[in-house]
């Protein structure tokens, strides 16, 4: 059911570091920058965050609804070559809380990989809620067997996201999962009026690079904090696409591991 | 369960990297600083952080007769501290368990602790409305002194998460004492021009919609960022930032509510 070149799972302790906006920053203009590249053949993007699902608001399909179909539920197209699945699209109302324990959380994400008619995608990108546990285990556990290439950790500069991300590395490693790498996000921020460059999350003790040295991972990047992209994934109108040089780079060493890895 | 507490403060968030454990912490410590004698729990068993907050990473929690006892922060015993970070050999060390055995840990957490007299017990969650958030409001539904800080970024994002968290309250019977918005401006060191990074007045018009109360916003400040790691109070550090004046309104809110016995 599920043919896929490449799998991804980005990993992440608080969503802080996860991706596009607090977390998410980063996640989603990396996410677009895989999505609007035509190269790159179908990506799809499956949010296995059950309960706080914000990938459809970030990608700007908030309102869409899942269909049914021959070969089971269709994912949500954000553009021709990216479609998303999230239990976002399942829920009444913005207000409905998912108030589940870990065995629902797991069947909903075995659903989701078995039962979605994803169709014959190039890239599968997973977005996983923060932490070690009920999510993370399944999505691992069910993929390892169609051939996980690796995880993506996401995180901000000070500590207390860092002190996260080292369990993220220690859960990889005892899961095997392949690390493709560390990315930094928030690093700094440029003001708008005097483009003066400066820290909002001090890197106290050396930042995602002295960690990626202590732990032995390999560092992918640093995105800079900005404003226009943390508003734009608020905002589906305004464009969304990080198209600084760090984030172009990052997807090319990502796109490296891949080819490296993929059989 | 719990029979020494005054009261017990929720910090709750459908989004993770808001800013709960510095919440929870600030809050404490302020808490602390007025006076009161306070607990601080951390049910954050993937990424418990208040241990490094605090900095008290190396301590460890030892067997008393009545149960464990919690990492003070000072001499006076006027803040204790119960984190799974407390239990691990390293801080690289990475806590895989599935739902049940959280359930039990959090269940020991708050059976099993000896958390003597207090004023304040601020617990501090993961994000979500899972495993741990079942597990603690299905065993506080016995304390009737409970109730929830909702900490918000303000973008929507963020947002959509918080509104879960209301209902996930509303449904459970935890009274809501009302909502922070955390990272609601950034100003510029050089040139002192405020940026709303994260947008602007989420928290408030959340509040407004969901009607509840709104506590104030916190700016991102640097130099509290900083105070993280050395367990130090914002309002003693850094008595004229508007992140002191948020938590002492809060504190004064809180301790005024607690004597006229309303918990909302």
């Amino acid at each position: 059911m599920l043919t896929i070149g490449t799998l991804f799972l980005t990993l992440s302790n608080t969503l802080f570091r996860n991706f596009r906006l607090s977390g998410k920053p980063s996640w989603h203009p990396l996410c677009c920058s895989f999505a609007f590249n035509p190269q790159l053949g179908l990506v799809g993007v499956l949010d296995a965050d059950i309960c706080g699902p914000s990938q459809p608001r970030v990608l700007g399909v908030g309102g869409e609804r899942v269909h049914h179909s021959g070969s089971g539920w269709s994912p949500v197209y954000v553009s021709d070559n990216l479609c998303l699945m999230s239990i976002g699209f399942l829920l009444g109302s913005p207000d409905d809380a998912v108030i589940w324990r870990g065995p629902k959380k797991n069947g909903m994400i075995k659903q989701f990989l078995s039962e979605v008619d994803w169709g014959d995608l190039d890239y599968l990108l997973i977005d996983t809620p923060p932490g070690t546990s009920d999510e993370h285990l399944s999505v691992v556990q069910y993929l390892c067997g169609a051939g996980l290439t690796g995880a993506v950790l996401v995180s901000t500069p000070q500590e207390t996201a860092l002190l996260d991300v080292r369990k993220e590395i220690s859960f990889c490693r005892k899961l095997k999962v392949p690390l493709i790498g560390v990315l930094e996000n928030m690093a700094g921020f440029l003001c708008p009026h005097c483009k003066t460059r400066s820290d909002i999350f001090p890197a106290t003790t050396g930042g995602v690079t002295a960690m990626c040295t202590e732990m032995d991972v390999p560092y992918l990047g640093s995105l800079l904090l900005q404003p226009a992209l943390a508003r734009a994934a608020d905002d589906p109108t305004l464009p969304a696409r990080d198209t600084t040089n760090a984030a172009l780079d990052i997807r090319a060493k990502i796109m490296a591991f891949c080819e490296r890895n993929s059989s | 369960m719990l029979e020494g507490v005054k009261r017990v403060i929720l910090v709750l968030s459908g989004k993770g990297g808001v800013g709960k454990s510095t919440v929870s912490t600030q809050l404490a410590l302020t808490l602390k600083e007025k006076g009161y004698k306070v607990g601080l729990l951390d049910i954050d068993l993937c990424g418990p952080s208040v241990p490094y907050l605090l900095n008290l990473e190396n301590q460890s929690v030892h067997q008393g007769p009545h149960g464990w006892i919690p990492v003070y922060l000072d001499k006076e015993q006027r803040l204790g501290v119960m984190s799974i970070g407390f239990l691990l050999n390293s801080r690289n060390d990475a806590v895989v368990w599935r739902g049940p055995k959280k359930t039990s840990m959090i269940k020991q957490f708050l059976e099993d602790v000896c958390w003597q007299d207090l004023d304040f017990l601020v617990i501090d969650t993961p994000p979500g409305t899972s495993d741990e958030h079942i597990t603690v409001m299905e065993n506080l539904r016995q304390v009737p002194q409970c109730s929830a800080v909702l900490v918000t970024t303000p973008q929507q994002v963020a947002i959509e998460d918080v509104r879960k968290e209301i209902t996930f309250c509303n449904k459970t019977g935890i009274p809501i004492f009302g909502i922070v918005e955390n990272m609601s401006g950034y100003e510029c060191p050089n040139c002192s021009e405020c940026t709303n990074i994260f947008s602007s007045g989420g928290g408030q018009s959340l509040a407004e919609y969901a009607k509840i109360p709104y506590l104030g916003s916190i700016p991102i400040d640097p130099r509290v960022g900083s105070l993280a790691g050395e367990g130090k109070a914002a309002i003693k550090e850094l008595p004229e930032s508007k992140t002191s004046k948020v938590f002492t309104d809060l504190v004064t809110q809180l301790t005024e509510s607690s004597k006229n016995g309303d918990m909302k």
